[in-house]
């Protein structure tokens, strides 16, 4: 059982919790991940990447979005609340060495486990390039984090609703062009996004780290169901990953693979946000009448 | 008709008739979750237990891999002596009423019985297995859980990695020994394959956790949610941790695939994935289950065990309404165990033999929509001894499918190994170990299918007892 020891809403859609996990908190690196399950009986497993973690509490953060019914029961948890069952940490730490100057590219919810690997990058004394984007203003996280490590912020939206109204791409290719030139590119963000910034960084040969996150059962390397095509061969994103070369990857395959279920999740996903109006007029009404 | 309350003539004995095992109605079955064989009925068992040769030489035993008593324990049922039938299981194995389920016993302990050799007919044999069920159940519906004598603290600790058959039989010898016994497993369940692979309506998972209620007793410890290679390491478990001893029965690893164009699109399943899904996620009780289970009418099965008989047969429960079994040779070298086998059949599963998956079709959002096979037909025997099958050439036809379920077995696992580089492995990545278990890491032992490749769970039991023996004698100083 893993209590809940805070809880942060950062947007509409984003959460972020930090929950007792001593073992997990001890062992954990840039770029691992661990499966939630709310609990034994018939809630879901989920791969939920590590944000950051105090080994001191034994407390990991873990930062998501609602995106089908179990992010949102997850979301339902309090404070003081907890999760029956989290496992990890998992999948292979992301490679971090000295490159010289590396870009970190954020999508979205991708800021979240970005964090620690950009963190690392900087410790091993890399000049740090940090790219966070999102659709609008509000869908920005971590800014204020990287901020205080990044040598360089660079923050776009889709929209122009804060800061540059671009795509990552855009800045990326930019300081491609520039020079000196990044040694290393790391990307996580939405599938789309990952596929575009390995288009951007091919052309120049800049090695890019994409961080994929895949349907997963176990996530011990037992199912097979987070497998993806990556330089032609078959390699499962939990134990072979979850970081690949980001200009191997089959992203069409992988993308047409995370649909499987694409109707029941986003039947299951309409269904909590019924819920959740039913249960706020309800909560209104009472209010109306003492 | 015979006096079977007087002393029986061997004469007398062969001619009882083989009991039939009851079992659900195959037309209800098909779309329900329970358990399809019923078990014998207190007078069949008597029968059967009757059928008992009660051989001096008993060829059975030594058939059998964890050397159960097995003349011992029918003669007490055919005395009646329940209890006294299963305290004699129980001495070699702790799980009757999982192997009394599971066990492939025309391979085993039946495939040498001599009421079977005697009558010429392997199917006549003594039900040996129906029998370990009935005792067992008989016990879960009748008594209280009789757990084992504990002999005292030897202060010794043991880690256990893995809850499934291998280690949950490691775990039961060492616990009875006296040894502080605790057991991590990643899942969220202890059980293993029995929980997460082998159906509800094969193997009921209360079942399953009742007897594992049994080493709770024990005073063995379970610790789920623990990934011993990435939560903790060995070298923690043994330096940190305190452990003097550990024991890897960590299972099969990743799924196999045909390496076919086409097994990526969406639709194709490991049946481990599909399994995983139905039993452990319980994605079958619909409405309840937050897991999602891929929706498919007509499904193909690859592959000719007992986990593609899983497979097909739960697809048929989960609403498929044709569910083909493709596999390259005849029905006589399938692996599956023969009651499976009838089974399926009986469920209406469709075998299609001599035939094999040349690649998967999608359609242009890359969902599964028909799978291309070959014909074959059998050749000269090749080194296991089966006759190998050959392809027809221009045999090429299609089978129209929205659901391609992949059964041909595991790679070892590759998380301990990549985590412990000095564990030596052979080239298949199976842990290499002497005949007593022990690896080449100090104190380290292992067994069941991370040694032997896919296997049984009677053969991953025998292992763990294997291994938990040369533990003892390692832990008290003799080994």
């Amino acid at each position: 059982m893993h209590r809940i020891v805070s809880k942060k809403q950062l947007s509409e859609e984003v959460f972020r919790i930090t929950v007792e996990a001593p073992f997990i908190a001890e062992a954990r690196k840039p770029g691992q991940f661990v499966i939630v399950q709310r609990n034994s009986d018939y809630a879901e497993r989920i791969p939920l990447t590590i944000a950051d973690a105090d080994p001191s509490r034994g407390t990991i953060t873990l930062i998501f979005q609602t995106v089908g019914k179990s992010t949102h029961k997850l979301a339902e948890l309090e404070e003081g609340d907890y999760i029956q069952n989290i496992l990890g940490p998992l999948g292979r730490p992301t490679h971090i060495e000295k490159f010289g100057r590396v870009v970190c590219v954020g999508g979205g919810i991708g800021a979240a486990p970005m964090y620690p690997i950009a963190q690392g990058m900087k410790q091993a004394g890399n000049y740090l390039i940090v790219i966070l984007g999102a659709r609008t203003k509000e869908l920005i996280i971590m800014e204020e984090e990287m901020r205080a490590l990044a040598d360089e912020l660079i923050v776009v939206t889709d929209d122009g609703s804060y800061g540059r109204k671009a795509l990552v791409t855009e800045p990326l290719k930019e300081l491609c062009q520039a020079s000196p030139r990044p040694d290393c590119v790391v990307a996580i963000g939405p599938p789309i996004m990952m596929k575009f910034c390995a288009e951007t960084t091919r052309p120049f040969g800049i090695k890019t780290i994409v961080s994929l996150n895949t349907i997963m059962i176990d996530g011990t390397g037992m199912c097979g169901g987070c497998r993806v095509t990556v330089g032609g061969e078959t390699k499962f994103v939990c134990v072979d990953g979850p970081e690949f070369d980001g200009h191997l990857v089959d992203f069409n395959n992988m993308m047409l693979r995370l649909s499987a279920y694409k109707e029941i999740e986003q039947k299951a996903h309409e269904e909590c946000h019924l819920e959740m109006q039913l249960k706020e007029m309800k909560s209104t009404k009472g209010k109306g009448n003492p | 008709m015979i006096d079977t309350t007087k002393k029986l003539t061997p004469k007398e004995r062969l001619a009882i008739p083989p009991q039939e095992m009851p079992a659900q109605d195959p037309i209800v079955r098909r779309r329900n979750m329970e358990e399809v064989a019923l078990g014998y009925t207190e007078e069949q068992a008597h029968l059967e237990a009757l059928r008992c040769l009660q051989c001096k030489n008993a060829p059975c035993i030594a058939s059998c891999p964890v050397r159960i008593d097995i003349p011992g324990f029918i003669a007490q049922i055919a005395e009646g002596n329940y209890k006294e039938s299963l305290s004699i299981l129980r001495e070699s194995n702790l799980f009757p009423a999982i192997c009394g389920r599971v066990c492939p016993q025309e391979v085993q302990c039946q495939s040498t019985c001599t009421v079977g050799r005697s009558l010429k007919d392997i199917d006549k044999a003594v039900s040996i297995g129906r029998l370990e069920r009935f005792a067992a159940d008989w016990e879960r519906l009748h008594g209280e859980l009789e757990v084992p004598s504990v002999k005292p603290p030897t202060g010794k600790r043991v880690a256990i990695i893995g809850s499934g058959p291998a280690g949950l039989a490691a775990a039961a010898d060492l616990a009875k020994e006296g040894h502080e016994v605790t057991i991590f497993e990643a899942f969220h369940k202890p059980g293993g394959v029995m929980i997460y692979g082998i159906p509800e309506f094969r193997l009921p998972k209360a079942i399953v956790q009742r007897e594992i209620e049994i080493l709770g007793r024990m005073g063995v410890k379970i610790i789920t949610n623990f990934l011993v290679g990435r939560t903790r390491s060995l070298k923690d478990l043994l330096e940190k941790d305190g452990f003097d001893a550990i024991f890897i029965g960590s299972g099969a690893g990743l799924p196999k695939f045909m390496g076919i164009p086409g097994e990526n699109l969406v639709g194709v399943f490991s049946a481990n994935e599909y399994l995983t899904r139905a039993n452990l996620m319980k994605a079958y009780e619909k409405g309840k289950a937050d897991t999602p289970i891929y929706p498919a009418k007509r499904v193909a099965v690859l592959g000719g065990g007992n986990v593609a008989m899983d497979a097909a047969r739960m697809a048929v429960r989960l609403g498929a309404e044709e569910v083909f079994v493709i596999y390259r040779r005849t029905e006589k070298e399938m692996p599956a165990r023969v009651e499976e086998v009838a089974h399926a059949k009986e469920e209406g599963i469709i075998f299609r033999f001599l035939e094999n998956a040349k690649r998967i079709l999608g359609d242009e959002k890359s969902r599964v929509i028909g799978i291309e096979c070959l014909s074959y037909q059998l050749g000269e025997p090749d080194a296991s001894g089966r006759r190998r099958p050959v392809e027809i050439p221009g045999s090429e036809h299609v089978i129209e499918v929205d659901s391609v379920i992949v059964a041909i077995g595991n790679e070892s696992h590759p998380l301990l190994l990549q985590t412990n580089p000095e564990i030596a492995v052979d080239k298949h990545g199976h842990i290499i170990t002497d005949e007593t278990g022990k690896t080449s890491m100090d104190r380290v032992y292992a067994g069941g299918d991370i040694v032997l490749g896919s296997a049984t769970v009677i053969l991953a039991m025998g292992q763990g007892r294997r291994a938990a023996a040369s533990i003892h004698a390692f832990l008290m100083g003799n080994g």
